[in-house]
């Protein structure tokens, strides 16, 4: 079977600056995969690289391949229609500046869907994916900038479901988040799991081992290993790989 | 008795640096109170003498033997007229402009020589500006000097400035909002329009209408375009609200005080003034309709 997502040899730089050297990773569909690593190492450059965001840095040189579906990203017929099937959530929340429900409304609206009732039912679907519905569902007129943080995090994740995307990338989406708020967050992303492929970037190593399938280990844009969860935290073949999992470094 | 004194007095060194933050902010107060003085006395002084000449009759009375007898109207009409025309030029090409060089440039030589020009353009004497649109429009295109090429010809002069405002207002909607939106697949035009302008139209509103504002005022560009000191203009019914043709030349505010601030003998000062303020009321009002528009607008803003 096809791998859902596929990196062959990728390296990106900045400007002459190596971000990321020759990563080679597969994530089979319906996976969680969890990217851990110091800051700084190219974690989040592997993520715009999948929906070609990377491109509006204009500096960034991509070298190597990225398949999604075994459709190699720069080769799509429309990059819309490949970012549509991946939702993005980075660790900086961004409340869009219109009320809640168009924020969540904003995606599947330029989609075309202007259907009041279906668009109610995708806004409180994915808020409750999202763990904001009890929050908001009283006051969904309220503007998504006058949130709190850790609200608009969960906004920003309620936006990335909307188009019901088939994987989705979480980078750090728990840095604002409270321990339960993020507990139950991850209790969603298990059985979203059912629906989509996720790629979870995250400091938290405990994360990593609680969700992921798979874990990768970056450090210094290169990749060190990747494996099966289990595997890399009990027995590592390298020997940084099993400090940086044990809280040694990092 | 060491134990008795206060912990919290300040030391000599806090005195000191509390005493130099006082001395900065007064040399700061003086230097806005100097900024205003000029200003207020140059507003006072045509207010003073130009009062007694405003009346209805005066607004709304054609010019007579050269200005110096009748009122302004046509000159009124015509400033407003050319206002309006230069901002139907300029609006559009300078917004768009200002749009694309904010959204969609690529970083590259063409986008830095687009920019450099913008930029030494802004400096431009309106005196060039002038002798352009007198070369561009009447020598080369074989245009009459009229309302239209004056207009245009002060729509050239504005464009580099409302391009530059433009950009600005369109700079200060946040990067962050624009990824947000093509991380969901959203086009560049799409999101342009349902988060960037919707978010900045107020910055971008307000400045094209005080950089038209200002260039209401200009006399050099209209001068040598189409404007004249006087002429004989329509005074009855209907016609008297359109007295120029497009392709005619007019009579404007700024071109009117120019002449009859020296060449009209026996013309009383307090008229004289009265034009003065008349334009200035014009400007003013001009421009308190950009803030009132820019408070509305601003209203709606969202973050």
């Amino acid at each position: 079977m096809t791998p859902h997502i596929e990196f062959r040899n990728l390296s990106v730089s900045y400007g002459g600056k190596r971000a990321l050297g020759g990563i080679s990773l597969t994530v089979p569909r319906n996976t969680i995969l969890g990217i851990v690593g110091p800051a700084n190492s190219g974690k989040t450059t592997l993520l715009k690289t999948i929906n070609r965001t990377i491109e509006f840095i204009s500096a960034a040189k991509v070298e190597g391949e990225v398949f999604v579906d075994g459709e190699e990203v720069r080769a799509v017929e429309s990059v819309y229609a490949l970012r549509r099937r991946i939702g993005m959530v980075f660790p900086l929340p961004v409340g869009l500046p219109m009320s809640v429900y168009d924020n969540v409304a904003y995606a599947p609206r330029r989609m075309g869907i202007h259907n009041k009732a279906e668009l109610d039912v995708i806004v409180e679907q994915c808020l409750r994916d999202s763990v904001l519905w009890d929050e908001v569902k009283d006051r969904l007129d309220l503007l998504g900038t006058r949130l709190s943080g850790g609200q608009q995090q969960r906004l920003t994740l309620a936006r990335a479901l909307s188009l019901s995307p088939e994987i989705l990338c979480l980078d750090e989406f728990s840095i604002a988040i409270d321990p339960v708020t993020t507990m139950k967050i991850e209790e969603v992303l298990s059985r979203l799991r059912e629906r989509m492929t996720i790629v979870l970037v995250t400091n938290l190593t405990q994360q990593a081992r609680r969700m992921a399938d798979h874990v990768a280990f970056i450090n210094a844009s290169e990749l060190v290993e990747w494996g099966e969860t289990g595997q890399m935290f009990s027995a590592p073949v390298k020997a940084i790989t099993g400090r940086y999992l044990n809280g040694e470094f990092g | 008795m060491r134990e008795m004194s206060n912990p919290f007095a300040p030391t000599a060194y806090e005195q000191q640096k509390a005493r130099t933050a006082r001395v900065m902010e007064y040399v700061f107060l003086a230097m806005g109170i100097a900024l205003i003085i000029p200003m207020l006395l140059i507003i006072g002084v045509i207010f003073v003498k130009g009062w007694p000449a405003l009346s209805w009759e005066y607004l709304t009375a054609n010019p007579m033997r050269g200005g110096a007898a009748g009122g302004i109207w046509g000159p009124l009409i015509g400033t407003f007229y050319l206002t309006v025309l230069c901002l139907l030029i300029v609006a559009p090409v300078g917004i768009m402009a200002g749009i694309y060089l904010n959204e969609y440039a690529p970083d590259n030589r063409l986008t830095r020589a687009i920019m450099i020009a913008v930029t030494s353009l802004a400096g431009v004497p309106s005196i060039v500006h002038a002798l352009f649109g007198l070369g561009a429009f009447v020598a080369a295109m074989h245009m009459n000097k009229s309302l239209l090429v004056a207009a245009a010809t002060l729509a050239v002069m504005t464009l580099p400035v409302i391009i530059t405002s433009t950009r600005e207002a369109l700079a200060a909607v946040p990067r962050n909002f624009r990824e947000a939106c093509w991380n969901l697949g959203a086009t560049r035009w799409q999101t342009i329009r349902t988060i960037v302008l919707p978010n900045s139209i107020s910055g971008i509103l307000t400045g094209v209408i005080l950089v038209v504002a200002r260039a209401a005022g200009e006399t050099a560009p209209i001068m040598l375009t189409g404007a004249v000191a006087s002429m004989w203009v329509e005074d009855e019914g209907w016609a008297k609200f359109t007295p120029y043709r497009l392709d005619e030349q007019f009579m404007a505010m700024a071109m009117h005080l120019n002449s009859i601030a020296r060449d009209v003998p026996g013309m009383p000062e307090s008229m004289k003034f009265g034009s003065a303020l008349v334009l200035l009321l014009l400007i003013l009002t001009i421009n308190s309709a950009a803030v009132v528009l820019r408070l509305y607008l601003r209203r709606r803003k969202r973050w």
